[in-house]
């Protein structure tokens, strides 16, 4: 059943470009690195955490640091130029791969949540007054959810949440209600990291065009996992992390429209993103550099140019499609137990994510015990905690793949969960 | 694969699953709670004293969370009978690692201190050492 042929990519091909996933654990974890007691082969499922990384994107970070470290924008020299043109194709790759219009609309931030903050700060925190509102889910990310909820407390704009049904699914008759003339922003999670859910985000923005509002979709479950188009959703923001799509920490992407991001002030201030100095006065420069403040992200950018071009090389329709059976074969493997609780739409329509409990079986017991077992998941509220309260559950524990898991390691998952069931029992 | 888990011996999980003194007392000299936000554990201790004020004469505690923290408490609650209150502020860390009996994984840490830093301060606030308006909850995190 599990034959590589069963697999929509060529899972083992991948898994020789991601030398970590060769690694044995279960050792001493006060020095990083592999020692004499890992004994047990990793079996990596907290994707949704982080990716692991290939070569191909090590090797671009290698390449720049080896060959043609500079600082961009500011040098006439051959180096300088170099890293500036590879800086700024960086954009344009970007921008091609979630159909932007072009690098005016893509500006590099340090993950998902800066891109958050600086549109609440950058726009948020200027246009927002009493009895305007921001619409958003119950599903949401720390990220959006406490970034709105202290925007509006400063702004006095009223945070509205778009409630969670039975199946982890908007309740899009609530959602119709609390979108009113008072909205000014819809922000939501495109894929749910807790619940798997696929949002319709694009039937929301139209909800929120339809009075006037802007939309903002955390898309850090989903750029990774599926083909995006920000022009077919009509996404007036949309935000990513490259950590979590085989590219390096640190390297973060806000999608805007190009007339709103020309007409928000920067964020942040400083070198690079200015045009004309004096002493009393400043002008900026044009997007999206008006936004990157700073010597910019420039190894990192130049990276996720490359964690890109891999996951174009696969193609976005495939991984989705790996992504989809990997949820599917989890989702239907664990609930062969009824002690078992799956968060969220059936294993058929999800995200590549099962986040679960044991009855009995606390999630951070379950985590620690499946780490005996070299299963790496997480446990904990993972960073929805008002969601979890709604579930009425302290944490759960979630397994979460991507491009180089297989059947086996799913396999491995649940027999590590029987292992803690039976340890409970 | 498999090789059972060092962390959840038989003594964990028999606390666990049968907690010692576990319930509320009616006349605590003190009583406390406290949080592990990352595990969302949750402890209450009470506390009885001698009639010397000073010497824990029994301890009962609630709760609720992951196995480390429930069966540090219960196993903390058969410990602390007969320390005196400076015994009690004197227990570190280590010595709870250590009446656990496993090695506890950094990350676990605050899970197994939960229950004897609610304990030490209940007491300081019992003994007036700390305010309680500041310190209504005790908070432990990684």
């Amino acid at each position: 059943m599990s034959t590589q042929e069963s697999y929509p990519i060529d899972v083992e091909a991948i898994r020789e470009d991601f030398p970590v996933l060769d690694r044995k654990v279960g050792g001493d974890v006060t020095t990083p690195g592999e020692g004499d007691d890992d004994t047990e082969p990793l079996v990596y499922l907290d994707n949704a955490a982080t990716s692991q990384t290939p070569k191909q994107v090590v090797d671009a970070i290698v390449d720049y640091y080896y060959g043609y470290n500079a600082n961009v924008h500011r040098g006439i020299h051959q180096l300088s130029q170099e890293a500036s043109v590879a800086y700024e194709e960086a954009h344009d790759r970007v921008a091609a791969f979630i159909n932007a219009a072009g690098r005016e609309e893509i500006v590099f931030t340090k993950n998902t949540t800066e891109s958050m903050n600086l549109v609440a700060y950058a726009w948020g925190l200027e246009e927002l007054e009493p009895g305007d509102t921001v619409v958003t889910t119950q599903m949401e990310h720390h990220a959006s959810l406490v970034t709105w909820q202290q925007i509006c407390k400063r702004t006095g704009a009223e945070l509205r949440f778009i409630e969670v049904d039975e199946d982890g699914r908007l309740d899009m008759d609530h959602a119709a209600e609390l979108i009113d003339d008072s909205t000014r922003m819809v922000s939501l999670v495109h894929v749910s990291n807790t619940l798997g859910t696929i949002n319709p985000v694009a039937e929301i923005t139209d909800m929120a065009h339809e009075v006037g509002a802007y939309s903002f979709i955390d898309g850090a479950q989903a750029v990774p996992t599926r083909p995006v188009d920000v022009q077919a959703i009509d996404a007036d923001f949309y935000a990513f992390s490259g950590h979590k799509m085989l590219g390096p920490t640190g390297i973060g992407v806000l999608y805007g429209k190009q007339e709103i991001l020309e007409s928000m002030q920067p964020y942040l201030y400083g070198g690079d993103m200015i045009r004309k100095v004096t002493y009393e006065e400043s002008t900026w420069e044009d997007l999206p550099w008006k936004f990157e403040a700073g010597t910019p992200l420039i190894a990192q950018g130049i990276a996720l140019h490359a964690a890109i071009d891999y996951l174009e090389e696969i193609g976005m329709d495939n991984v989705q499609a790996h992504e989809e059976l990997l949820a599917e074969y989890a989702y239907d493997k664990l609930s062969e137990h009824d002690d078992v609780e799956i968060y969220g739409p059936p294993g058929d329509d999800r995200g590549g994510l099962v986040a679960f409990n044991i009855d009995g079986v606390h999630a951070h017991d379950l985590s620690s015990i499946l780490n005996d077992y070299a299963v790496a998941i997480r446990a904990g509220d993972h960073c929805t905690q008002p969601l979890h309260d709604t579930l009425g559950a302290a944490a759960s524990a979630r397994a979460s793949f991507y491009i180089y898991n297989t059947r086996e390691e799913v396999d491995a998952l649940v027999e590590a969960v029987d292992g803690a069931r039976d340890l409970f029992a | 694969m498999g090789m059972g888990s060092d962390m959840y011996r038989q003594q964990i999980l028999d606390h666990y699953k049968s907690p010692r003194n576990y319930g509320e007392l009616e006349d605590p000299d003190f009583s406390h709670t406290g949080e592990n936000p990352s595990c969302g554990d949750t402890i209450q201790m009470d506390v009885r004293l001698e009639d010397d004020g000073e010497t824990i004469e029994y301890v009962s505690f609630t709760g609720d969370g992951c196995a480390i923290s429930q069966a540090s408490a219960s196993m903390l609650s058969e410990r602390l009978v007969g320390m005196s209150l400076d015994e009690l502020e004197a227990l570190e860390t280590d010595d709870i690692v250590d009446m656990l009996g496993v090695t506890i994984s950094p990350m676990r840490i605050p899970c197994a201190v939960l229950g004897n830093q609610v304990a030490k301060d209940g007491a300081k606030i019992h003994t007036g050492d700390l305010d309680p308006e500041e310190y209504g909850e005790t908070i432990t995190e990684e």
